[in-house]
């Protein structure tokens, strides 16, 4: 895990913690797309040697720590979601760039009715339709970030 | 390229392995609240990211503040001095009516309403987390605060802290959907509870009878019972009073009046008074207090060292 370029993997891993806490306005705050979960599950599937179940879980602890939710619901809900990728990451890699943004989709769909029943099973919450509007955003940015990290990928050669 | 048949575990006992641990967590977090003190580690621990995140608010803050014309800053500036004149007018009548209310509790024989220390924080990080409704601000256990302090802003009450990091701490909004202030009504005061929503624009109230004495528009003003929150803060305004008569109890909603999806500065009141004589040991002082502001304390704990 922290043998050589394994660094750059984690510099991405806390980008995307950051991201994820930064402040933002009330209005675009509910479209603030999944940011760990796109990481992990980019680095999940191109290398799911270095980046697997466990270490979705301890993002999702540190996630439940910066959110101040009760620990152990972000960290299992993400662990589920990238349980699916870890087990058909050679299915996902080759589908089309918009067949995997869809795929994305689902998963953050998941991610989010995961941390929604956990939640409403520890304290009554109820569903608004708002709760799933990241999905929208995280379908839009999979490219991007695909891109991006594959570049980052290939410039530093992390294998 | 790594080898397709990997050594290790398999994906499907990682996985259990983990929801086990998730499942240990949520139980020993939620049901036996065993991680109150280990919470406050995590968050000293996180706090660099935090503090991190925040840099790009505070570099467009700065730009903002620094960057104005000397026409917006003369109009500020006025509008500052005419502010001033107002505040410091009230004042001076508070002074007097202070004074007046101080001598004729006396009269009364009641305890004297002690001055609240205050201290000012700022938001570090709103949580993007739809489901709690939380903040972070910039002051922890260095500064003093401690957990269950009563946090305002300008208008009224915000929350209370919830969790005490070294630097910085969590604060809990009275709009969180596991909070809940009593108020009074301030018109009559009629006693309510107002517990949160999850909406960041609505209070709930519940168990208000049907003959109950509210309307829209009436302002809610903590109570001090509970022993939390000071007397007499604003919290919210009523806006939604139902009056169908076939249920038990009406349906009453109210807005808070602090700006709670704008808020920025927050002020920080603590009481170092025992609530009660009944209450545990104070702790011992320390430097940091104002002298002046617990003077009663001292003298109060003296005598209850006599009398013990």
């Amino acid at each position: 895990m922290f043998a050589h370029n394994s660094v750059i993997i984690l510099l991405t891993l806390l980008v995307a913690i950051m991201a994820s806490i930064m402040p933002l306005p009330l209005s675009v705050d509910a479209f603030r797309p999944d940011w760990v979960l796109i990481v992990l599950v980019y680095w999940c599937m191109a290398l799911p040697g270095r980046v697997n179940i466990i270490t979705a879980w301890v993002m999702g602890f540190l996630l439940d720590v910066l959110l101040g939710s009760v620990l152990g619901v972000h960290a299992a809900a993400m662990a589920v979601s990238v349980f699916i990728v870890a087990e058909n990451f050679q299915k996902i890699r080759n589908f089309s760039i918009w067949q995997q943004a869809l795929i994305m989709g689902v998963l953050a769909a998941l991610y989010h009715l995961v941390v929604f029943w956990l939640q409403r099973f520890l304290i009554d919450v109820s569903f608004l339709t708002s709760y799933l509007y990241p999905v929208i955003t995280t379908i839009v940015l999979w490219p991007w970030v695909f891109y991006l990290l594959r570049k980052v990928r290939r410039h530093f050669s992390i294998k | 390229m790594n080898p397709i048949f990997k050594h290790g575990p398999s994906p499907q006992h990682r996985l259990v392995l983990v929801l086990f641990c998730s499942a240990l967590l949520i139980f020993f977090d939620h049901k036996m609240a065993s991680f109150e003190s280990l919470r406050g580690y995590l968050q000293s621990m996180v706090s660099p990211l935090q503090y991190l995140a925040n840099t790009p608010k505070l570099a467009l803050t700065w730009v903002s503040t620094n960057v104005t014309t000397r026409q917006q800053l003369t109009a500020e500036n006025q509008q500052f001095r005419l502010n001033e004149l107002e505040f410091h007018e009230q004042a001076m009548q508070l002074d007097i009516i202070k004074q007046e209310n101080e001598r004729l509790r006396s009269l009364l024989a009641s305890p004297l309403r002690s001055e609240l220390k205050k201290m000012v924080a700022e938001i570090l990080s709103v949580d993007s987390d739809p489901y709690t409704h939380q903040i972070v601000i910039n002051r922890g256990a260095r500064d003093d605060v401690h957990e269950g302090q009563p946090v305002l802003d300008a208008l009224g009450i915000v929350g209370q802290i919830l969790h005490v990091g070294q630097t910085t701490s969590r604060v809990i909004l009275i709009t969180d959907i596991s909070h809940a202030v009593p108020v009074r009504v301030k018109r009559n005061g009629l006693r309510l509870l107002a517990s949160g929503s999850g909406q960041i624009d609505r209070l709930n109230h519940n168990f208000v009878s049907q003959s109950a004495d509210i309307k829209i528009g009436d302002i809610l003003v903590t109570s001090g019972l509970g022993g939390k929150y000071p007397e007499g803060y604003p919290v919210s305004t009523i806006s939604f009073v139902s009056n169908n008569e076939s249920r038990e109890f009406s349906r009453v909603y109210s807005t808070p009046i602090a700006q709670i999806d704008r808020l920025r500065y927050l002020l920080l009141l603590s009481d170092k008074e025992p609530v009660s004589i009944f209450a545990p040991k104070a702790k011992p002082l320390t430097e940091t207090q104002d002298k002046s502001l617990i003077k009663p304390q001292v003298q109060s704990q003296i005598k209850f060292k006599v009398t013990n």
